[in-house]
């Protein structure tokens, strides 16, 4: 199947007074219909920048300096803001964290939903409340016809993010980005989230790019999963496979150190030292500072190399024999 | 069976939320207004044992926080005894009490809001020491260095202030400071949320060292279940205000009795290398403003009887050293 989205190359550098801060720095990734990815990494790694990046939202000093970004084969890099606009929203939606960063706080949701609608389809007022309504009923919002009324400091964290995602929905768009969607709300409203988002997605065909710092949830939801370290993808694979088998040194020592993998009380397993600053990153392979593998080579930077079918790691010496031996 | 370092006994705590001048000018006029209260801890009986780590979790607004800061003194409960060693802490008034409350510190989640933006490294681990008689003014440089140096810092950064250090090492201060004063007892209140999976387990690593090296005993909360699955030796598991089941972390993690317990163990995201259907629990965190009455879960649990709605279960005993608050362990037929 034809990829939904694919990503080549990407570079978003940020220009700044002290230098330039390569948040994104030449990554590549395709993603099919219907298909979850997750993206994987620490704070300050670049994936929420990368995201942006997909949408054309990276602001001044920031900008895309290369690569190419093509939705459906179309390219998006370089086009001009009214023609972006048309596809945000439309073809392209996204969630985020914080779901009143998506929600205008002064207007009611109807107000905000039909907007959302009649930006991208001549329809009439009624049609757009009626499909606002049935957006809301889908995301398990009891009494839509009220709560369409109500402004979003009326609902709780997790409606919040209910009503972000409906609004995301509206369109049937091709591809959703969810930047750290769950990360603010607790287990039990996480796993209903989860699971809307899961079942939505399924039932519309939407590819969807799960955007995380934790490596559990995307364990559960995503087909594949790409882990990003200080600006580039350092290794991609079925999600199965990576943690499974983990390629790169660093995504073995991500997984390594989450408390469940231990015995109770057993020392955990760490990764020395701390992620680099994005405005200073070493030569050569960024991890190498941290890296048990690390040696001369390493002062180069590696290149994407694949490993059989479906996975590819950015390592000079990456954990091929366990591969190999499974 | 040692004796309990910190006891619990029958604690609760509201806040009131007093009315404003409308609404007491309202109530003049017969509008009949009522003050706002929030029952944050209900009635909160346990204890913790010498060199033991006590896990604390629950969902956000179910008052483990609250509880927290009421174990380390820094919040008086409106009802209930805490004791240290035996002794209430509310006799703060004469010195040796207060000396020995010195013995339970807390440390806090967000190293940025809970160090001193303008002060450097050494005076905010330096200064409570100092303060309190433990060093003398001439020894305090050589109690900081030994101090930044057993959390792993490097004691020649101690004259930099928080904002120069990253995330790990702001947390590695706030624990250095609440070890200058030679704590027995640590309340740690989400002390590891904010931080990236791989320093993470650098900082719980440092908890389990320190506990080795100076026997300390954790009240440990976090919402966080693999967390405390890590590091507890017993588990308290709290909804809206209330403790609903406290046993030993492996037969929690392995049967659950209360149905919350289930729910919220079976909504872990895991790194099962499966994927998996997610299976919700349904509804939403009641308000602790109104919660709902009799067993406070019962409109989310799959479980419920009509006697849930009426009547609030006890917290009993269901088997040696585990509890649960749930009227199912009393129907025939499930033990």
């Amino acid at each position: 199947m034809a990829p939904v989205l694919t990503v080549e190359n990407l570079k978003a550098h940020f220009f700044i007074r002290s230098g330039v801060v390569k948040a994104v720095d030449g990554v590549s990734f395709d993603i099919a219909p219907g298909e979850v990815l997750g993206l994987v990494g620490e704070s300050g790694s670049g994936k929420t920048v990368l995201g942006a990046s997909i949408l054309g939202l990276v602001d001044p000093p920031g900008r895309i300096v290369e690569g190419s970004v093509r939705l459906v084969g179309e390219e998006l890099v370089g086009r001009p803001e009214e023609v972006l606009r048309h596809y945000r929203g439309r073809r392209v939606a996204t969630v985020f964290q914080d779901p009143m960063m998506t929600l205008n706080p002064v207007l009611r949701i109807d107000t905000q939903m039909i907007e959302a609608i009649t930006a991208h389809e001549k329809v009439g007022g009624d049609v757009a409340r009626a499909r606002a309504r049935d957006a809301l009923a889908a995301v398990g919002i009891a009494s839509p016809d009220e709560r369409l009324r109500a402004y979003p400091h009326q609902f709780s964290g997790g409606m919040r993010q209910r009503v972000a995602i409906a609004m995301a929905l509206l369109h049937r768009p091709q591809l959703l980005i969810a930047d750290e969607p769950t990360t603010a709300l607790d287990v039990t409203i996480q796993s209903q989230i989860l699971a809307l988002v899961q079942a939505l997605c399924a039932e519309s065909g939407t590819a969807l790019i799960w955007i995380t710092h934790d490596l559990a949830v995307v364990a559960g939801l995503a087909d594949r999963v790409a882990v990003m370290y200080a600006g580039r993808i350092v290794e991609s694979g079925p999600v199965d496979a990576v943690f499974a088998r983990p390629l790169h040194p660093y995504t073995r020592g991500l997984i390594d150190s989450i408390p469940s993998r231990h015995r109770r009380g057993d020392a955990l397993a760490q990764i020395p030292g701390m992620p680099p600053s994005p405005a200073r990153l070493p030569d050569g392979c960024a991890f190498a500072p941290r890296c048990p593998r690390a040696d001369a080579a390493c002062t180069v930077a590696p290149l994407v190399s694949g490993y059989g079918a479906a996975r590819s790691t950015r390592c000079w010496h990456p954990h091929v024999e366990v591969e190999t031996a499974a | 069976m040692s004796a309990p370092i910190i006891a619990v006994d029958n604690v609760s705590r509201t806040f009131v939320q007093p009315l404003d001048v409308a609404a007491r000018l309202a109530n003049l006029f017969g509008a009949g207004m009522r003050e706002a209260v929030v029952t944050a801890v209900d009635h909160v009986d346990f204890s913790v044992r010498r060199g033991e780590v006590v896990g604390l979790v629950g969902e956000s607004g179910c008052g483990k926080s609250t509880l927290g800061r009421i174990v380390a003194g820094l919040l008086p409960p409106s009802a209930g005894e805490v004791r240290f060693h035996g002794r209430p802490i509310r006799e703060l008034a004469d010195k040796p009490a207060r000396d020995g409350m010195l013995k339970v510190q807390m440390i806090f989640q967000d190293p940025a809001a809970a160090l001193n933006p303008r002060m450097q490294v050494k005076d905010i681990v330096g200064e409570a020491p100092v303060v309190h008689g433990i060093v003398s003014r001439a020894g305090i440089a050589a109690h900081v260095d030994a101090l930044l140096a057993r959390v792993g810092l490097d004691p020649g950064y101690k004259t930099r202030y928080p904002h120069q250090f990253s995330g790990g090492q702001r947390a590695r201060i706030g624990i250095a400071r609440a070890l200058a004063v030679e704590p027995e007892f640590l309340v740690c209140d989400e002390s590891v949320a904010a931080l990236d999976v791989s320093i993470q387990a650098q900082v719980l690593n440092l908890f389990m060292q320190l506990r080795r090296d100076l026997g300390l005993t954790y009240l440990f909360i976090s919402h966080d279940l693999g967390v405390i699955e890590h590091l507890s030796d017993r588990v308290v598991v709290m909804y809206l205000g209330r403790v609903i089941e406290m046993a030993s972390t492996a037969d929690l993690f392995r049967q659950p009795n209360h149905p919350y317990a289930q729910a919220l163990l079976a909504n872990v995201p895991r790194l099962a290398t499966a994927k998996r259907r997610f299976e919700p629990v349904k509804g939403e965190i009641p308000s602790p403003l109104a919660p709902p009455p009799g067993c406070h879960f019962h409109p989310r649990c799959p479980f419920v009887m009509p006697r849930c709605r009426v009547e609030t279960p006890a917290l009993k005993e269901i088997a040696p050293g585990r509890r649960s608050a749930c009227h199912l362990n009393d129907e025939p037929g499930r033990s």
